[in-house]
């Protein structure tokens, strides 16, 4: 299966800006090592992953009344901020669950990629 | 129904779907399978007589329908088609052997359907219907909410299930206590909503209870050295084994002082004890959960030990409770522990226990202060208490008990200071 995380928010990860140079380097030791148990578990792959940019470099189209508007910010009913996600093909949810246990202790959102055939 | 088939139902539900599953893997197949296998059952069984071994029919019936369902959906081209085709090929698994790998399925079954990821609520219905075989219509009615409700809610469970791709399957030993936890609380979660329904017109549901008891043991027979499945059964079954004692004839609620101990269950009250003295929670460290199940199970065992409210060890019992407030303090274990602390020492000391405590929409705190009120000979104040807890209890067997002694506080012989042994809270 193939499961989309979403760091939706900064959980008890203290604001990238007021990080110490000492605990960014943390933060992105913990990513490497997600990154190294990904590959070392049978059937788990990264297939996509990015960090985002801070919710204000957002840009949000919807369409009303088929009118397209384009905005600035974050789209309102979303999480108030989307960090970065990954993209994964693993066996099953509790796989996924276990793994994200490396990462820094951000809110995360698990959700399934569905086929729509 | 003929009873050999009901037998089998209750006794074999759980496994028989258990073994679908581990070779399926469709949920939604085999739970669906199994039914048309009961339907059969239910028409064939009475013309030509039960079979020799009922559970292998059944499942023999549910299988082929299983394969059928798969076989249709691949010349339909459907996309579940290759893996369908793929089981064809599958050796089948070993029938002939009921022994461990059929009882890890079904711990595997009972982890489904109580994963984290699942609404508790609908985890613990789940599992009602899926581990015990209970019935949708059965689970909706124990459940309170019309059956089409009932039925939305397990489907949207069935489905997050497998949308979401919730392994059927054991987690690794370091993960399994925690997840065995979860399965206590959800158990536990449905023995409540049965001993004490906070909306309705009944003070207990004693088949829902009844139905949570059977989950926790089926669960825990599977892992009998776990500490928190352990001291969740004693607890469980102390708190059951007084159900025909807490209403009387007319289905008013009748106190734990006041309560007819002969009508208490002995014998689940003596397994309970079997339990608490068993190695796995005795002597050793415990979780914090199962820490909290056990104390809150020795202040059972300490109403079960005594012939009455009068003759019981309420200085124990403040003790027991002391200990839960240092594990795991909460509001609704203070006032457990002031109604002890004021059986103890009096009105006055348990007012004090009270002091500050607040538990918001809750009826039984200023229930239980009235009480104290009027035990202090303070009958105004204890009116005006009385008068918040109806305001907020929802649970008509309870209200009906509040107006009495309200009635009662106002009457001409006023309040019956001293005679109630306990107030309504009973661990």
């Amino acid at each position: 299966m193939r499961y989309l995380v979403l760091l939706a928010a900064d959980g008890e990860v203290p604001a990238w800006s007021t990080m110490s140079e000492a605990d960014k380097q943390a933060i992105m030791g913990q990513f490497e090592s997600f990154d190294a148990a990904c590959r070392d578990r049978e059937g788990v792959e990264i297939l996509a992953a990015e960090a985002l940019g801070a919710g204000d470099t957002a840009t949000v189209v919807r369409t009303r009344g088929g009118e397209r508007t384009v905005t600035d910010g974050p789209y309102a009913e979303a999480v108030e901020q989307l960090g970065g996600f990954y993209l994964l093909e693993a066996p099953d949810l509790d796989v996924v669950l276990d793994l994200l246990t490396v990462l820094p202790p951000y809110d995360m959102q698990v959700s399934p990629v569905i086929d729509p055939s | 129904m003929p009873t050999e088939l009901d037998e089998v139902v209750r006794e074999e539900w759980g496994r028989l779907v258990a073994l679908l599953l581990a070779r399926f893997r469709r949920l939604d197949l085999v739970e669906d399978a199994l039914g048309d296998a009961v339907e059969a059952a239910a028409r064939q069984w009475p013309r030509d007589g039960a079979p020799a071994n009922p559970a292998g029919w059944l499942q023999t019936v549910a299988r082929r329908r299983v394969v059928d369902r798969l076989r249709a959906e691949a010349m339909a081209g459907r996309r579940r088609g290759l893996l369908a085709t793929d089981l064809d090929r599958r050796p089948p698994r070993a029938m002939a052997d009921p022994g461990d790998l059929v009882e890890d399925d079904l711990l595997r079954l009972v982890l489904m359907c109580t994963h984290p990821a699942l609404v508790p609520e609908a985890a613990s219905a789940l599992a009602l219907r899926l581990v015990l075989g209970v019935s949708t219509h059965d689970v909706a009615a124990l459940f309170l909410v019309p059956e089409p409700t009932m039925a939305a809610r397990l489907t949207r469970a069935k489905k997050k299930i497998v949308t979401a791709g919730i392994p059927f399957a054991v987690p690794d030993l370091a993960a399994l206590p925690g997840r065995l936890e979860t399965v206590a609380q959800t158990a536990y979660l449905a023995f409540t909503a049965g001993y004490a329904p906070a909306s309705g017109p009944h003070l207990l549901r004693a088949e829902l209870a009844g139905e949570a008891v059977r989950l926790v043991r089926t669960v825990r027979a599977l892992r009998p050295e776990d500490p928190t499945l352990t001291a969740l059964l004693a607890l469980v079954l102390l708190q059951h084994s007084r159900r025909d004692a807490r209403v009387d004839d007319q289905g008013r609620l009748v106190l734990l002082a006041d309560q007819d101990r002969d009508r208490w269950h002995h014998r689940e009250i003596e397994e309970a004890r079997q339990l608490l003295a068993s190695p796995v929670v005795v002597g050793t460290p415990l979780p914090e959960l199962a820490g909290t199940y056990l104390l809150q199970a020795l202040v059972a065992a300490e109403h079960a030990a005594s012939p009455g409210s009068a003759q019981t060890r309420w200085d124990r019992v403040v003790a027991l409770y002391d200990q839960l407030l240092v594990l795991a303090p909460s509001p609704p274990a203070r006032l457990a522990r002031a109604v002890a602390v004021a059986e103890a020492h009096g009105p006055q000391a348990g007012l004090a226990a009270l002091d500050g405590l607040q538990i918001a929409g809750s009826h039984r705190l200023p229930a239980i202060r009235a009480e104290l009120l009027a035990r202090s000979g303070q009958v105004a104040a204890a009116l005006q208490q009385l008068d918040t807890a109806l305001a907020a209890c929802g649970n008509e067997t309870e209200r009906a008990h509040l107006r009495r002694r309200r009635d009662e506080m106002t009457g001409p012989v006023g309040p019956e200071v001293g005679c109630q042994g306990d107030i309504g809270i009973e661990c």
